[in-house]
């Protein structure tokens, strides 16, 4: 036997500049602006905001180690982000009391929590999953959501671990101070958090090539292969879900120190079904999907909510549309439009894009119109919707015609787009 | 004026396109923080429009301290860690007044927070006005100087209910039903120790906690308490877990007396109806028959007119006009000066007057037990029913000891 | 005694309105592999479209109007929606119901606003038909006793006796073979959704006037009918009415016992002030469903009556 193989293959090895700038640069380029975020001065606004989406960016990556790279779905992902979080809350109360009394606790700074939340996140992860992680599909999503449902009762009622309903706090300007951040401050504590998301979402990357990261990939697209090539499926579901758990505690005990307060319902499947929505969104098939996720659902969170109470309403849309017309998510409609600008720098391909685009807003705009016109209607204080300066008032036939009018031209024209050739998916 | 700043507050103004900040007087605003969305969106949403047609009263009537009133809302979706990012924004947008009533998870995780940011940033105190979250604790255990609370917590609730039950010497044994969190348990042990004070002789047949929201048919649970002859029942339960309560009650001939918190909680009566006639008993700060002057009740009206909302929160235009009367004696916001006002401030509401006890910065009024009954002057919800006054409860008679130890700031 | 009676009659009701409730969900499941989760969501709509008719027509007429509306609207969310999502797999459809029920509660909202609505029990059936131990027996039980009953009837016919019913198992087991033998799959698909959505419907007509008709009983109800369908197995209208009625009786006896883990556990020196000991059974009564079906799932996936692991 000659080995004539190696020298006639191709090298299909990526090219080293192509690794830097596919694995290296996205994670410089984040930390470039964790940096340069507080040369800005934000307000405390602001401030608050990015701490909310820092923790949030962690906690939707970790869930897409489960949906986006394992395929399992899971709907009770916020029990192991509470239950880290409870660990590091008690952790902090540790610090604070060895601060009078001594103990081992007084040499732990308040930085390192989201240690604790890490081993709090995993060991429940490690207990839980071990009966849950055998089945996949459906029955993992329900045994999921049962299990959900019974640790936030246990939440409730056992309340010398989680406080009951007003939950435990702490303070964290106690024990050792590390890199010379008192955490008192917000200013600081962006810096806490910016480190720990930076940190969290290096390491969730690295997990990805990995070669448990790989078999998950592999357990998800076809577990019978993986199988047969001698790996049990359950077990590498099983280790990616410790895994996953652990790091939702991470964010849990950032989130720990960021707000020092933790209350049960933070276990329940309210925050769960959120952080589904985040990666799901922002978009499961990609690494940085759950990113954008993160931040756009936060920044709807806290801050739509000023100017519609249909905020919920246009989440659940922008979420059923994302499922109908882009299940690759934000991520997955930001890569294929610069695709199609990169390769087609002139002419159709752009103006196909522009058109899409202009039919996407279009529609937006009426739906927009309609649920605001509706809201006010429904309220019946006789107030009007006033965007830009326009005024519609909801007992009048024309602002509804504008709606429907909008909504239609636009969604029909999505619709002859999308005939002449999909775009997104 | 140069010519640069008049550009720029032109193009602020423009930025700003309701040109609040452009206004050339000083502006108080008072940061509503409560849920507007999701399921309790209905209860913060009812609030917030008490508070705004209290701010337009004290508006029309010249301000605070010459000062117009705005009511900034701000959605918590009811959670405490959404609260705290909503306080930050309020803080920045110059709140210097929260309002919240809803959950005392809430209000715990906000007094908490608000102590430690008057601690670490002075001079930018803010103060934190709690309009219906009822633990005990938030006065007592957890009480702090800036917190300062307009509703009867269910201790004072607890002692005007039972201070009824003196006079029924027909009732010999009680039940006690609660939601199963701090709230519920807190119900529950107040209704223990103060029966077994003022009614030695009534038996407490039983005393139970049901999960909170999770309880589709309360039946079992009337049955139970038929079974154990029990002659009133004291819950504390509201919003469905209170209205299903009553209906289940109403479906099995179960007529003794159910003595709430919230029977007349906005949306109950409507989904109540015509089986809680009778059966229903509520303490409140108001309702809307009792004896008032023509002006307090037009301004029922009024507000039900413009708003299509049943009047229920008197304590806010209480808090409201207590606040307007802080601020014009301190003639500014300065907020330690408006706390030091209001800490023993005696104020003349249209149901008598009432006193904001220093030692725990806890308000203290007259209550009113009601029944829920058919032909009465004024009905609630347009269902056709309303509340009949049983008897009424001077503010004396309300209060309780508070175990506070109030740090005042130096 | 008196309990025991209580409870098996108060137990037999609250069953009897989750098999309703679940029936519909397990027909779907069983046909088109989709979990619903919007399920509880055409339950609230029934509740709600049958007020707003009722208000015009009266209950009786809104009885069968309003399950059909429902109906309706379930085949145009198959239509429009879940046909397009079919060929990305069931945790697609999952997630595109979990979506839908958000959109169907923020629109109830608008539409007949945030708080409850007086959906009340007709006066023909407000009274109580007879007394026992001294507690009254509303009429109204009797009338949803017997609804669900004849639904039952009425499916069981429907799906063993008729030829549509034999397509529909057909279809369920070998849908290629199916639509070779000319019959249009999707179509059947729709019909079946819709169905479904139906039948959740009938149970919001009935079950709104019970209980309370307020936009978040969706939310409040929904897990619950998960669990009937996953214990009673996937694909068994038997399964789904047996666990359907365990799951009554479970959750009114469990109300029934008021001792706690401190007495039961006494030998394990328990005290009854611990977090542990405080804990009556009948506190919690609530969760024993979501018990039942983490158990079911790890220990008998294929639930109580299924044929096939899901």
């Amino acid at each position: 036997m000659t080995d004539y193989s190696l020298d006639r293959v191709p090298d299909l090895a990526p090219s080293a500049r192509y690794k830097f700038a596919t694995r290296v640069l996205p994670l410089l380029l984040l930390a470039l602006i964790l940096l340069s975020i507080p040369l800005f001065e934000p307000s405390r606004t602001w401030l608050s905001l990015f701490n909310a989406i820092g923790i949030n960016m962690v906690f939707a990556l970790s869930y897409n180690m489960l949906l986006g790279q394992a395929g399992m779905l899971s709907f009770g992902h916020a029990v192991y982000f509470g239950l880290g979080g409870y660990a590091a809350m008690h952790g902090m109360n540790a610090i604070e009391n060895a601060s009078y009394d001594g103990g081992i606790w007084a040499a732990f700074p308040m930085f390192a929590l989201p240690l604790v939340g890490f081993a709090g996140g995993a060991l429940a992860g490690a207990v839980i999953g071990w009966p849950s992680c055998r089945r996949a599909g459906v029955p993992f999503a329900m045994i999921s959501l049962g299990i959900a449902e019974l640790v936030a009762a246990a939440g409730f009622m056992f309340i010398s671990v989680f406080g009951g309903e007003e939950g435990i706090t702490g303070d964290r300007m106690n024990g050792v101070e590390l890199f010379g951040l008192s955490l008192g401050p917000l200013g600081e504590v962006y810096w806490f958090i910016a480190f720990w998301t930076f940190l969290g979402v290096a390491l969730m990357y690295a997990f990805t090539r990995t070669p448990l990261g790989k078999l998950a990939q592999a357990v998800r697209d076809n577990p019978e292969r993986v199988q047969f090539v001698g790996y049990n499926p359950n077990r590498v579901r099983y280790l990616v879900f410790i895994a996953a758990g652990g790091f939702a505690g991470l964010a849990g005990g950032m989130s720990a120190v960021s707000y020092e307060i933790f209350t049960p319902e933070s276990l329940s499947v309210i925050p769960s079904g959120l952080v589904l929505l985040m990666a799901f969104i922002g978009g499961a098939r990609y690494f940085a999907g759950p990113i954008l996720g993160a931040v756009v659902l936060t920044y709807m969170q806290s801050n739509l909510s000023d100017y519609s109470e249909a905020w919920l309403l246009y989440l659940g849309l922008l979420f059923i549309g994302m499922i109908l017309f882009a299940p690759g998510g934000l991520a997955g409609l930001l890569l294929s439009g610069t695709t199609a600008l990169r390769q087609s720098l002139s002419g159709k391909g752009l103006v196909r894009a522009g058109a899409f685009a202009i039919s996407a807003l279009l529609s937006a705009a009426g739906v927009i119109v309609l649920v605001e016109l509706a809201v006010r209607h429904s309220n019946g204080f006789g107030e009007a919707f006033e965007p830009f300066g326009f005024h519609l008032a909801p007992d009048q036939m024309m602002p509804w015609t504008v709606g429907l009018v909008l909504a239609g031209v636009g969604m029909g024209s999505l619709k002859v787009l999308s005939k002449q050739g999909g775009m997104g998916s | 004026m140069s010519k640069g700043i008049l550009l720029k507050s032109s193009l602020a103004a423009l930025l700003l396109s309701g040109g609040v900040l452009s206004a050339e007087a000083e502006v108080i605003k008072i940061g509503y923080i409560d849920p507007l969305s999701g399921p309790f969106g209905s209860t913060g949403d009812a609030g917030v429009k008490h508070f705004r047609y209290a701010a337009d009263e004290i508006n029309a009537a010249g301000g605070m301290g010459g000062m117009q009133v705005e009511v900034v809302a701000f959605d918590n979706k009811i959670n405490p860690k959404e609260s705290l990012v909503q306080l930050q924004k309020a803080i920045d947008q110059g709140v210097r007044f929260i309002a919240q009533g809803n959950g005392s998870s809430v209000a715990n995780a906000l007094t908490d927070a608000i102590a430690k940011h008057n601690k670490r940033n002075p001079g930018e105190e803010v103060l934190f006005l709690n309009y219906a979250a009822v633990d005990p604790a938030l006065t007592n255990k957890k009480c702090n100087y800036w917190h300062f609370r307009f509703d009867a917590h269910v201790d004072m609730k607890m002692a005007g209910l039972t201070d009824w039950l003196r006079d029924q010497k027909d009732i010999k044994s009680a039940y006690i039903l609660a939601q199963d969190y701090s709230y519920g348990r807190a119900f529950t042990a107040a209704a223990k120790s103060m029966i077994e004070e003022k009614r030695p002789d009534i038996k407490i047949v039983g005393a139970e906690l049901h999960p909170i929201g999770k309880v589709k048919d309360f039946t079992p649970y009337v049955q139970k308490m038929m079974s154990a002859k029990a002659d009133v029942v004291f819950t504390g339960n509201w919003g469905t877990d209170m209205t299903l309560l009553v209906k289940a009650a109403n479906a099995s001939g179960h007529t003794v007396p159910y003595l709430t918190f919230y029977g007349g909680g906005l949306g109950a009566p409507t989904a109540m109806g015509q089986s809680a006639v009778g059966l229903v008993k509520q303490i409140t700060e108001f309702h809307e028959n009792i004896e008032a002057s023509e002006k307090q009740m037009a301004r029922v009206d009024d507000f039900e007119k413009t708003n299509s909302l049943d009047y229920y929160y008197e304590r806010v235009f209480t808090l409201m006009n207590m606040l307007d009367k802080a601020v014009d004696a301190v003639g500014s916001v300065d907020v330690p000066k408006v706390a030091a006002e209001l800490e023993g401030m005696t104020y003349e509401t249209p149901y008598g007057e009432v006193t904001m006890r220093a030692d725990d910065h806890q308000l203290m009024q007259p209550l009113y037990i009601s029944t829920f009954s058919e032909g009465v002057a004024r009905d609630v919800e347009n269902t056709g029913y309303g509340f009949k006054t049983d008897i009424t409860i001077p503010a004396v008679a309300t209060e309780t000891p508070t175990t506070c130890r109030m740090r005042r700031p130096s | 005694m008196e309990t025991v009676v209580f409870a098996l009659l108060n137990g037999l009701i609250y069953g009897l309105l989750l098999f309703m409730l679940s029936s519909g969900l397990t027909l779907i499941f069983s046909m088109m592999g989709v979990l619903n989760m919007a399920h509880a969501s055409f339950y609230m709509l029934g509740a709600y479209f049958a007020f707003t008719l009722g208000q015009h027509t009266g209950f009786w007429f809104a009885l069968f109007l309003a399950p059909i509306c429902v109906g309706a609207a379930g085949a145009c969310v198959e239509k429009w929606g879940l046909r397009k999502v079919h060929a990305r797999g069931h945790v697609a459809e999952l997630l595109f119901t979990f979506g839908l029920a958000y959109v169907i509660e923020e629109l109830v909202k608008i539409i007949w606003g945030k708080f409850a609505v007086a959906y009340e029990i007709p006066p023909e059936l407000n009274y109580s038909l007879f007394e026992l131990f001294g507690s009254q027996y509303p009429a109204y039980r009797i009338f949803m006793l017997a609804v669900s009953i004849a639904m039952l009837a009425g499916l069981w016919y429907l799906l063993k006796r008729t030829r549509v019913g034999l397509i529909i198992q057909a279809s369920l087991t070998h849908p290629h073979m199916v639509s070779h033998l000319g019959h249009n799959v999707p179509r059947i698909f729709m019909l079946v959704f819709a169905a479904g959505c139906a039948l959740a419907g009938l149970a919001g007509v009935i079950g709104g006037n019970y209980l309370v008709t307020e936009p978040s009983m969706a939310f409040s109800i929904g897990p619950i009918v998960f669990v009937v369908v996953v214990v009673g197995g996937m694909g068994s209208l038997e399964g789904a009415f047996i666990a359907s009625l365990l799951i009554g009786f479970l959750q009114t006896f469990a109300i029934s016992i008021d001792s706690n883990f401190a007495e039961i556990f006494s030998f394990a020196g328990l005290s009854a002030d611990g977090d542990i000991g405080r804990i009556t059974i009948a506190s919690l009564a609530p969760m024993l469903p979501f018990l039942l079906l983490v158990l079911m799932l790890m220990l008998r996936p294929r639930g109580l009556m299924g044929e096939r692991e899901f």
